[in-house]
């Protein structure tokens, strides 16, 4: 695409914040094309297309750091968000380990970060995609009494970075979803499902197994009664395992280490996990959508074994934690796009597959709980403890085979422990790209409180 | 003054909404913005993460058949917009259609006495640090305490093709307090904040406060036994407990749920979902509220809807197009997190309105059941009704008093049951701030109510 964000853009905003006074600066520049397409009872309910762009400026003034953001990338555009970043660092204190990245060099060649039908496919195209999974969710089941929305989103992005002390570069990328809610339900009453896909191209898609997702958790569930409350194996499926694999990678982040706000802080090289558990955050797999050659700050991206033989190796590493905590950047940094300033944060966490199949999964647990859906997991777990208690849904599992199916009860528990009761791990991971990137097969919990009537 | 024209020339915009309908289209509309905002947080008692954010830019969508068309563009110069007009519309084949020649509409934004903009940095800075000291003030055991300031100004001018041209300013401003209090292996965290649709003067009335607060509720926690599970009566504070209404009920009252069949209030306006002691409403006007505006974000003059009247469903909340599908006036419910996204009905200040029982007594009432203070956020899918809540301060009732903190305690629940199950309502009140989402986009939301009293509902805490 033509662009007015490269290298070129990212290295003079650097240049302007040390003219307006910055020690050292840093420069974040994207450009997003993007489009979404949503749909309702067999049409179109709405099409959107835009470009976005802009740039945030980190400021270093004797320690101290400053951040800005806008979109205006004119030349006076850029000179007064590098002068509000020097100005924001003059208000903050000094930090002795706050600096630049620095050039480390080793940044890697990566290849499949883009797929070409993103821009190949025009736009009539992706909304019958769109369409396509609503029928199918639709048409499932005759129990399927409507899909509340099916949605078709794709983005094509380009990411600019360049610092003072020459970290930095630049790569393209494209991705797309698409996903459904499913309504199904009869006297009993009313339930909903969601399916999903994810991939880097509309060609990477299958809407009719988007659909079918959607149609068979929704109808699945019809008749779902409150559980008794018990202790007992829970299987969560690989939706559910990677909320908590993605509370797992928050822990894990030296910055909440460092402050005293994670569960793992005083745990390094200890057992945290049962020896079934492996987990690894990999910034180089293309099949995960955190991928890039380099991370948010322009620092590379690697390959990082967290947990192995049940034990905690290291923690995430951004420049700054590193400095803090006499360690190497893992290349971690992280952020949500040019507004806001990067911290420390999992790229790809990927889950090691086991040996068992789902069915040998249900066996192994006997007597218990298969959980495919968490709600409130942002409201019921403390991020400092690890404590959690969430609202949960699925089936009952009864001699090892799925039973009834179970809504309203709560999951309970603590971070730490969970992963030590994990008594095996399923042989087909996913990946599930709800806020987090992450790739886990369904995991047995030996046992869990499950809170219902 | 912050009339539409000094976002939006009404010349371009009388070509821009021209150009939207120029294939076709029964309704275009133009959105300008113009946003800046910073914020600054404490940690560690260093002052950090000073940031600091402005952007520009437009939306135009048109209405054809059922179908919203909609492009956005970062900037706000003319030939910026009349490109995003025509990409818009570029689906669309039909013949020209016509707008409405604009008619300038005034608009009363809320007072802003003191533009936060306006106050030095260093001043925020200091009252960071008026936090910190207070919050580690309250002992030895608070281990962290992080407090943010941000404060955010929009300007928005809308234009249409019903010749509607109006504009709103809105400047909000918020702080935070979060602290972990430790003891041993003991580790609990506890939270306040404070904010509103008003400048700086928010913060003239002490609001290291919330400072204080925070670090009591973690405090209150290292002393807490685990939650116990079980369906029992719920007593719900005020103020943020009226996020439990908020997700409940205030959702599914939003009418593209209502429109999808996706709700479980579809097809019950007029009838009784609560009891006659409960009524409620969604209030965009309420005074310096931190969901209040002058207008939604299509233009629509907010207002007080009631949506249940003495246990009867009276209302649902409308948009623009949800209004016209039921042949009703919007009840200025559209509002968009930004120029890049469409407007959706949502909710602005939603309560339930005081009621006459003394709080005292209706935990006094309870042998035996729980007490929500307040919640660390919810959830509700609202097709089907479920419903979770995470409690961040709750106690046991026993005996018809307030005994042991609890820790780890959920609320789950189907709103249906649950909202008639209310049995009292404090004639204490107040309001608090939200952050809500919603189709991927975030709105700041006034969440009120005085102390409710839920007769059963399910506790799922660890403690079987």
């Amino acid at each position: 695409m033509s662009s007015v964000v490269d290298a070129d853009l990212a290295h003079r905003a650097v240049e302007v914040a040390r003219a307006a006074g910055a020690g050292d600066a840093e420069a974040y520049a994207t450009e997003t094309e993007m489009r979404e397409v949503r749909t309702h009872g067999g049409g179109i309910e709405s099409l959107s297309a835009a470009t976005q762009r802009g740039v945030g400026i980190r400021a270093w003034l004797e320690g101290r750091v400053g951040y800005a953001f806008g979109t205006d990338l004119s030349t006076e555009g850029v000179a007064a968000i590098a002068a509000r970043a020097v100005e924001a660092a003059r208000v903050a204190d000094p930090d002795e380990f706050a600096g630049p990245p620095v050039e480390t060099g080793g940044v890697p060649a990566l290849a499949g970060l883009s797929d070409p039908s993103v821009a190949e496919w025009e736009t009539p195209r992706v909304a019958e995609l769109a369409l396509a999974v609503e029928r199918s969710a639709q048409g499932f089941d005759q129990r399927v009494t409507g899909v509340e929305q099916a949605v078709y989103f794709d983005s094509s992005e380009r990411v600019a970075i360049a610092s003072s002390r020459g970290a930095g570069g630049g790569y393209e990328t494209s991705s797309c979803y698409a996903y459904a809610q499913a309504l199904a339900g009869d006297e009993s009453g009313r339930e909903t499902g969601l399916g999903f896909g994810i991939a880097r191209g509309p060609a990477g898609l299958d809407p009719a197994a988007i659909g079918r997702e959607a149609g068979e958790r929704a109808t699945e569930m019809i008749g779902s009664r409150k559980p008794e409350s018990r202790a007992c194996p829970v299987v969560l499926d690989a939706t559910v395992a990677a909320s908590f694999v993605g509370l797992l990678g928050r822990g894990l982040g030296a910055d909440a280490v460092q402050r005293g706000r994670s569960p793992f802080a005083a745990l390094l090289g200890e057992p945290v996990a049962s020896e079934a558990f492996a987990l690894r955050d990999d910034g180089l797999d293309p099949d995960g959508f955190a991928a890039a050659p380099i991370d948010d700050e322009g620092v590379p991206r690697r390959r990082t074994p967290l947990i192995e033989d049940g034990r905690l190796l290291t923690f995430l590493y951004d420049t700054y934690t590193a400095r803090r905590g006499g360690a190497a950047s893992t290349g971690n940094a992280g952020r949500s796009g040019y507004r806001t300033p990067p911290g420390v944060s999992a790229s790809n966490l990927i889950v090691s597959p086991g040996s068992l199949g789902f069915e040998e999964l249900l066996r192994e647990a006997g007597e218990g709980v298969l959980v495919t859906d968490v709600a409130g997991l942002h409201a019921g777990v403390n991020p400092v403890s690890g404590a959690f208690s969430v609202g949960a849904s699925g089936r009952a599992i009864r001699g090892g085979e799925l039973a009834e199916p179970l809504r309203e009860f709560t999951i309970a528990g603590e971070l730490v422990s969970m992963l030590g009761a994990v008594r095996a791990v399923g042989a087909t991971p996913r990946w599930v790209p709800f806020g987090d990137s992450i790739s886990v097969p369904p995991l047995l919990i030996g046992e869990m409180t499950v809170g219902g009537s | 003054m912050s009339g539409p024209e000094t976002l939006l020339d009404p010349a371009v915009a009388e070509r821009v909404v021209a150009r939207a309908l120029a294939s076709g289209g029964e309704f275009a509309e133009v959105f300008a913005e113009r946003r800046a905002g910073m914020t600054m947080g404490i940690d560690e008692s260093r002052i950090e993460s000073v940031q600091s954010g402005a952007e520009e830019g437009a939306g135009v969508r048109v209405v054809s058949g059922g179908t919203t068309y909609f492009a956005h563009v970062d900037g706000l110069d003319p030939a910026g917009l009349e490109h995003a007009a025509g990409e818009a519309a570029a689906a669309l084949r039909a013949e020209r259609a016509e707008p409405r020649p604009l008619q300038a509409v005034a608009t009363t934004p809320q007072p802003i006495e003191r533009p936060p903009g306006e106050v030095p940095a260093a001043r925020k800075a200091e009252l960071l640090r008026e936090l910190d000291e207070r919050g580690r003030a309250e002992g030895g055991e608070i281990a962290q305490l992080q407090v943010s300031y941000a404060e955010a100004r929009r300007q928005v001018a809308v234009a249409n093709s019903a010749g509607l041209f109006t504009g709103d300013a809105r400047t909000r401003v918020r702080i935070g307090a979060q602290a972990v209090a430790r003891r041993g292996d003991r580790v609990e965290t506890g939270a306040e904040t404070l904010g509103g649709h008003r400048g700086f003067e928010l913060l003239e009335d002490d609001p290291a406060a919330i400072a204080g607060g925070a670090a009591r509720k973690a405090l209150t926690l290292l002393d807490a036994i685990p939650a116990p599970a079980g369906s029992m009566p719920v007593v719900v504070g005020g103020g943020f407990g009226g996020v439990l209404f908020h997700e409940m009920t205030g959702h599914g009252l939003e009418a593209d749920h209502i429109q999808k069949d996706a709700s479980v209030y579809a097809g019950k306006l007029g009838e009784r979902v609560a009891q006659p002691l409960l009524s409620a409403y969604d209030d965009g006007r309420m005074p310096g509220e931190w969901g209040s505006d002058g207008i939604d974000d299509e233009g629509t003059p907010t207002q007080k809807t009631q949506v249940i009247a003495e246990g009867r469903l009276t209302s649902f909340l409308y948009d623009r197009l949800t209004a016209e599908r039921d042949g009703v006036a919007s009840t200025g419910n559209g509002r968009r997190e930004s120029f890049r996204h469409l407007p959706i009905p949502r909710m602005t200040n939603t309560y339930i309105a005081p009621g006459e029982a003394e709080p005292e007594a209706m935990i006094g009432e309870v042998e035996k059941g729980f007490y929500a203070v307040s919640f660390g956020g919810g959830q509700v899918d609202p097709a089907t009704g479920d419903f979770v809540f995470g409690v961040n301060e709750g106690y046991l009732i026993e005996g018809g008093k307030v005994t042991a903190p609890c820790r780890g305690a959920t609320l789950i629940g189907n709103c249906l049951d649950a909202l008639v199950a209310i049995d009292a309502v404090g004639n204490d009140f107040w309001m608090k701030t939200g952050m809500c989402g919603k189709g991927g986009q975030k709105a700041p939301v006034g969440t009120g109510q005085g102390h409710v009293r839920i007769a059963a509902m399910t506790v799922g805490g660890t403690e079987l």
